[in-house]
């Protein structure tokens, strides 16, 4: 059993210093929003230089804080700002308060500077949009979103950037609104995520009725006072709010779809951070997690379900942003494996590795379609190495990371989530899965990488029309720098002994610094089986793809030859193993049904109910309206009438009795 | 010789019913205006019979009141008079219907 206290206790930053100011960091994208969307017009082309020094002072700042911590003692690297108070009933309170910890720190500085380098990336993409300006507001938006969803102190706090991160990409999904179909990827991206939101929801109803707090500092502490069961309830509902944000099965349909949006949104948003938002949520919560580890258990299987399911698919896909879309799916399945397990580390170790790969893989996609008027079909590529050599060598360098090859930086993080499910007790089915999604993985990457870049040249004779050629330097400095990020990102918490013996007891540097605030991994005996499993799925890595390069570069690419191998296997995993139509008939159709029977009763009952009253009145009034004949001497004859009854009444009444 | 009540009154009620059935029946607008004052003046009769009857001031000085309200009316009454006739060129009630359902 783990324990569950934490190092070091919450504390607050010393008045002045960068942790003070933090809340700068989500304040100014946000004000920048605002005037973007307000004058955006006026600045015309400024909108977007000035969106990225937006972005720039947020990266600066958040790399000062994260030096605040890292000079600050272990035990007092938790500090909590208040800026304001924000809910106040009765004994509920709810303060705008930020938590800077070891662990959003390390979010914090993906966040802002993957966020920066699209930023940047985009001044070059978005060039001659028609609403450039308006794309810069959503950008600077989602970006104040995901800053609150990760400096939140609260699950409240957190809660309201995790409903405005899925309004910024409900936005940028449908930015381009004119095609329905992307509107509608938009609001399928919307509807999906509030299923999630729903759990998020419960989940604070609960622990607020069982610790009578949202405060992280104070719940967390005293996550093991919560019952089993709630734990369990809280733990399971937790998991179905992140299953939501972050793409996972049975919620992970919006994501292919949400690749309707401008591609720099597809590498911000829908691959480094907001899809990482369910894993940090249960790293953030992991004390929780902790005391019902079958809970645990349930979150690691569902990402290594996904994460099959999605690189089967993804092997099966022939545009190039579905494929990585799907990779995505898969890859946050691995991070769900390991924050399942209770290995933190692991898991946001993965997370940033595939921050910054999959970034630059959706960035040098997005380049390649800006060189192909925006062709995103593999089959129409080919041969692109000697068009575009920077998008070719930045590529080549993530296609290496995330098919898990060392040194880069994906071998070092997939390698600590397989060894976390290694040393498991009963989680052995899951290892299995992993390193087969491995194998699946090299495969499916090379056969994106090979049929856009390597091979003939396709496309001279599928597009006569387009003439490829290399970015602007707007776009190609961004690749190179999350090149740089995905080929060392590695090095973030290798243990250096281990590269020669596989074995090193000193912790990397990521382990050190995330420890006090998670929980450590509680394994077995944590690397026992290290060398063995290396070479396994280093093995399966090549297999994948010695197999991609068989199929898809040498002699020539033979698709026919594996289709009909798998015959209906692949057409399955072609069309996407009917998910998105059993929704359909399962939940979309019943939806409709009871809508439309709704509508019925509205028609019938409701509106049968207030036009009858309404119908009542004017024949009612059809009769009384004869009254009023416009004669003056009508009405005065009936004001003697009524007087001489009156009087007849009265006297007559008072004759009766004898009183009169 | 003193005229015992019950014959004011008689020529009272008398005046009042002219009045009233010339209001109900005549359609010109002056009439009915003329029949209405008489209504009035058959009440201030009775008013001051019975102030004399009883002995009494009361009656004599809301037969004043009374007066002074029928002269501010006349005075209200005849102006719109004199307007719908400019506006209608008539001044039969029953042409002035425009409240008609």
């Amino acid at each position: 059993m783990t324990t569950l206290a934490f190092v070091g206790e919450y504390g607050v930053p010393d008045p002045g210093s960068p942790a003070a100011l933090a809340w700068l960091i989500p304040v100014v994208p946000a004000v920048s929003a605002a005037l973007l969307i307000i004058f955006g017009k006026r600045l015309g082309n400024l909108a977007g230089p000035v969106a990225v020094a937006v972005a720039g002072f947020a990266a600066i700042v958040s790399t000062l804080v994260f030096a605040q911590l890292l000079g600050l003692p272990e035990e007092q690297r938790a500090l909590v700002t208040t800026v304001a108070t924000w809910l106040e009933v009765g004994p509920f309170a709810v303060d705008w308060a930020l938590l800077i910890d070891p662990l959003s720190a390390v979010m914090l500085l993906l966040v802002t500077w993957v966020g920066l380098l699209i930023h940047i990336y985009s001044l070059g993409y978005m060039h001659g949009d028609s609403r450039y300006p308006r794309f810069f507001a959503y950008l600077n938006l989602f970006l104040a979103a995901m800053l609150i969803l990760v400096l939140g102190e609260s699950f409240l706090t957190m809660f309201v950037g995790w409903e405005l991160v899925g309004l910024a990409s409900y936005l940028l999904i449908g930015f381009w609104f004119e095609k329905p179909a992307y509107a509608s990827a938009a609001k399928k991206a919307f509807i999906v995520n509030r299923v999630g939101d729903v759990g998020f929801m419960i989940a604070m109803f609960a622990i607020y009725t069982s610790l009578g707090s949202l405060a992280f500092s104070d719940t967390l502490p005293q996550a093991g006072a919560l019952t089993t069961g709630t734990a369990a309830a809280v733990g399971l509902l937790l998991l179905v709010a992140a299953a939501g944000k972050s793409a996972q099965i049975p919620l992970y349909v919006w994501l292919p779809d949400a690749m309707a949006g401008p591609t720099p949104v597809s590498a911000l948003i829908h691959a480094a951070t907001m899809v990482t938002a369910g894993v940090y949520l249960v790293a953030r919560v992991s004390p929780i997690y902790a005391t019902v580890p079958e809970v645990g258990l349930v979150v690691a299987w569902v990402g290594a379900a996904t994460a099959l399911l999605a690189a089967l698919i993804a092997c099966t896909q022939n545009d190039l942003k579905k494929i990585l879309a799907y990779s995505t799916v898969s890859q946050l399945g691995y991070m769900f494996i390991a924050v399942g397990l209770g290995a933190q580390v692991a898991g946001i170790f993965h997370l940033l590795t595939h921050g910054f790969f999959k970034a630059l893989l959706f960035l040098a996609a997005g380049s390649v379609m800006h060189a192909l008027a925006d062709n995103t079909d593999v089959w129409k590529m080919g041969g692109l190495r000697k068009a575009m050599p920077i998008t070719f060598g930045t590529s080549l360098v993530a296609w290496l990371a995330i098919a898990g090859l060392p040194p880069f930086s994906g071998f070092f993080s997939k390698e600590e989530v397989l060894v976390a499910a290694l040393d498991t007790p009963g989680a052995f089915g899951i290892w299995v899965v992993g390193t087969l999604v491995a194998g699946l993985t090299a495969f499916y990457m090379s056969r994106w990488f090979f049929l856009i870049f390597l091979g003939k040249p396709r496309y001279e004779t599928e597009l006569p029309e387009v003439h490829p050629h290399e970015s602007p330097p707007t776009m190609t400095v961004p690749l190179v720098i999350l090149a740089v990020g995905a080929a060392l990102g590695g090095l973030l918490n290798v243990r250096p002994a281990s590269l020669v013996t596989f074995w090193d007891p000193e912790p990397g540097f990521l382990e050190g610094w995330l420890e006090p605030s998670v929980l450590a991994f509680a394994g077995d005996a944590p690397y026992i089986a290290h060398g063995p499993a290396v070479f396994l799925v280093l093995v399966t890595g090549l297999v994948g793809i010695g197999a991609a390069y068989a199929l898809y570069l040498r002699p020539a690419p033979e698709p026919e030859m594996v289709r009909e191998r798998l015959g209906g296997f692949y057409t399955l995993a072609r069309d996407r193993f009917y998910v998105d139509e059993l929704y359909a008939t399962t939940i979309e159709r019943p939806g409709h049904l009871l809508a439309d029977g709704f509508a019925a009763f509205d028609r019938v009952v409701i509106d049968g109910a207030v036009n009858g009253l309404g119908t009542l009145t004017t024949g009612l009034a059809g009769v009384g309206r004869r009254l009023q004949t416009g004669f003056v001497r009508s009405y005065a004859l009936a004001v003697a009438g009524g007087t001489v009854l009156l009087a007849v009444i009265f006297l007559g009444g008072a004759f009766l009795t004898g009183q009169g | 010789m003193i005229v015992p009540i019950g014959w004011y009154l008689i020529l009272a009620a008398a005046l009042f019913s002219i009045g009233l059935v010339g209001v109900l029946v005549r359609r010109n607008i002056i009439i009915m205006f003329m029949c209405i004052e008489l209504m009035l003046n058959s009440v201030n009769l009775t008013l001051v019979a019975f102030s004399r009857m009883h002995g009494n001031l009361d009656g004599q000085v809301l037969s004043f009141f009374v007066i002074v309200v029928a002269a501010a009316e006349v005075t209200v009454g005849l102006a719109l008079i004199v307007n719908l006739f400019k506006l209608r060129g008539t001044t039969d009630a029953d042409s002035v219907d425009a409240l008609r359902a």
